[in-house]
């Protein structure tokens, strides 16, 4: 099953095209971190997903097929805004009764067990606690709605580092623990290392990277050579993003599992994953994209 | 499944929606402010016209009942009526209630939402987008009625002594109950025109995304709606009655004027003016504005062929007139909030 699939699916705003021509499947059970520049049409394509925003072009369904934004879909889905959007005249109290008569679920003991151990207090109204306890009454509403896939819009940009990890951790024992997939977007690629499974790197409104990311580390290496041969290996290699600093040249390579490749007297280094978003980041004419997504693509096309 | 999109009730794997009862809190714990606010208002201007009514109405009782009416303790009582409270005179003041009430409940209800953008919270629940909407609208509708039902109820008792049948010939203020600032306070149309005012508010906040810019809009479309139809429409809900008499009650409601020669269409709604003085004798055409100077014009004029028509609307057609203009400010109403659910289910957020 996958928690969301595009087909062809594209937003204009007015002239601009915010996101074009994006096909994607992310499989259940990941925690899937959506990547790219300010600009780059992530808060457009979650929008999309949750039915704020409706596609211009293609299609987007959520949860094994249902249709983004229909009943069954937002019965299934928790999404916490970017910017955290709480009524900030309503008690945190208030926020967790107002969540739970919009709901077939909520699970208010376990809502209000979370905000006692993050110190927040229930009486008082939202819009006066911090930017980082917004954020995490945001993600215990959200939670407490025992969703199947929580999506989240930047949600570590409020949150110092500490609360970052805290926040984090809460999402990863989530998704572990209760089987939740879980798709967040953010633009600070080191908060994903430590956490994401399948990586969708968008670009310029494009899917640029989609892919789990124990595979995309697989599928790339660093070569690393003299940099006088590597204008004649680049021709020959699936180079993502070429470096060279003196007399070495480090080349981000696809493999396509094919090791052989590497030439003669040149290394070859396993990649990080903010290496290699930074790469492809680096690089927009440069894709990474898997099988599923591909053949969709067609499928829609013919 | 994906041709499901849309409004439906039952989701694809059977699944029961949120039942509606629950918007009720939400409704309550979101607006209470705004809707207290609401009431206190009402609550203070209803206390106040009760306390200055009951005033207005001994002092037209005392009026009333003063025989002699030429002596001087009448004239008294009379003039003590007739100058009662002239700021709530022929109820100009209270023309900008509905509006005032339907601005201030109805353009917050999604342009604040839109505004600070907590619409992508209330949105993406499971309770569902149209149906927030539909619930939030109607039950605040029923509300804002309930508030202007209430108050169109005191309003009659107010201006009551106004439609006395007897004024005229006691020289009391009177009014018709069709009057243009009087007619829409009581009755049923009061409570309709401040749900068309909601009405108009909530689709300006739909439409606009913001609150003060949506609060001026809806005034601004509230109050050429009502003008338009106090001015041009609502006269012509029924076929005017037309007559040459000229002791026509101060009751009815007179919508045009003109005169005729042998029969035929001569001058609307004045003849010039040198024509009184080439029929009439120059006593008759004299300075006076009196009625009966007046007549006595009219009756100079009948003498060479001229007749002076009144169109008007009697005032027994008042609860008729309630009806028709209640009944498609109601269906008016109905379209503005079923456009309003439309915006928001189907505009890009």
């Amino acid at each position: 099953m996958s928690v969301i699939e595009a087909n062809g699916l594209g937003k204009r705003f007015g002239s601009t095209w915010a996101l074009r021509d994006c096909s994607l499947a992310v499989p259940a059970g990941h925690v899937a971190a959506l990547v790219g520049p300010n600009g780059a049409g992530k808060t457009t394509l979650l929008n999309l997903a949750v039915g704020l925003v409706t596609p211009t072009v293609g299609s987007v369904t959520v949860l094994g097929g249902q249709a983004a934004g229909s009943p069954a879909a937002l019965d299934g889905i928790a999404f916490v805004a970017q910017d955290v959007p709480l009524y900030g005249n309503l008690s945190a109290a208030d926020m967790l009764h107002l969540t739970r008569n919009l709901n077939r679920h909520f699970d208010q003991r376990a809502a209000e067990r979370r905000l006692a151990e993050l110190d927040i207090p229930l009486k008082r109204k939202a819009g006066r606690l911090s930017g980082g306890q917004q954020a995490q009454l945001a993600l215990t509403l959200a939670l407490a709605r025992r969703p199947r896939l929580l999506i989240l819009d930047e949600p570590m940009a409020m949150l110092d580092p500490v609360a970052r990890h805290n926040f984090m951790a809460t999402v990863l024992t989530t998704a572990v623990d209760e089987g939740v997939s879980v798709l967040l977007s953010s633009h600070v690629l080191a908060e994903l290392e430590r956490v994401a499974d399948f990586l969708v790197l968008l670009s310029h409104g494009r899917v640029q990277v989609a892919g789990e990311v124990d595979e995309l580390l697989a599928g790339h290496r660093v070569l690393v050579g003299p940099a006088a041969e590597a204008d004649r290996y680049a021709e020959r290699l699936a180079v993502v993003h070429a470096r060279s600093g003196g007399a070495q040249a480090h080349l981000l390579v696809r493999m396509n599992g094919d090791a052989a490749r590497v030439p003669p007297g040149w290394d070859a280094h396993p990649v990080g994953l903010e290496e290699l978003a930074l790469a492809y980041l680096r690089e927009p004419d440069a894709a990474a994209l898997p099988g599923p997504a591909r053949r969709t693509v067609t499928a829609v096309a013919g | 499944m994906s041709a499901l999109a849309g409004p439906v009730l039952e989701g694809p794997n059977g699944l029961r929606p949120v039942p509606w009862q629950r918007m009720a809190w939400v409704t309550w714990r979101q607006h209470r402010f705004a809707v207290a606010g609401m009431a206190l208002f009402l609550g203070g201007l209803a206390t106040y016209l009760w306390i200055i009514g009951r005033r207005l109405h001994h002092a037209y009782a005392a009026a009333i009942a003063c025989h002699s009416a030429s002596s001087v303790a009448c004239v008294d009582a009379i003039s003590e009526f007739n100058s009662l409270y002239r700021f709530f005179l022929g109820g100009y003041v209270l023309q900008p209630l509905p509006a005032l009430i339907g601005a201030f409940i109805g353009a917050p209800l999604l342009a604040r939402e839109l505004e600070t953008g907590t619409f992508r919270y209330a949105w993406t629940q499971g309770f569902g987008r149209w149906r927030w909407t539909l619930a939030k609208l109607i039950l605040l509708a029923l509300v804002v009625v309930a508030a202007a039902a209430a108050m169109s109820v005191l309003f009659s008792w107010y201006y009551r002594p106004y439609f006395g049948a007897g004024n005229s010939a006691l020289a009391l203020r009177a009014w018709s109950p069709l009057d243009a600032y009087l007619f829409d306070l009581r009755g049923t149309a009061f409570a309709a025109w401040t749900l068309v005012a909601f009405a108009i508010g909530a689709l300006a906040g739909a439409l606009i995304r913001q609150v003060v810019a949506a609060l001026a809009a809806t005034l601004a479309a509230y109050t050429a709606l009502a003008i338009a139809v106090g001015m041009f429409l609502r006269q012509h809900y029924l076929a005017p009655l037309a007559t040459t008499r000229l002791n026509l009650p101060s009751s009815a409601w007179i919508v045009g004027q003109w005169w005729t020669k042998d029969g035929t269409f001569a001058y609307a709604p004045w003849p010039p003016g040198d024509l009184a003085f080439r029929l009439c004798p120059p006593s008759v055409v004299g300075q006076g504005k009196s009625t009966s100077q007046f007549n006595a014009v009219i009756q100079c004029f009948n003498r060479h062929g001229y007749a002076f028509w009144h169109h008007y609307q009697p005032a027994s057609r008042f609860w008729t007139f309630q009806a028709i203009e209640s009944g498609w400010l109601l269906a008016l109403s109905a379209l503005l909030v079923a456009a309003t659910v439309w915006v928001v289910q189907h505009r890009a957020a």
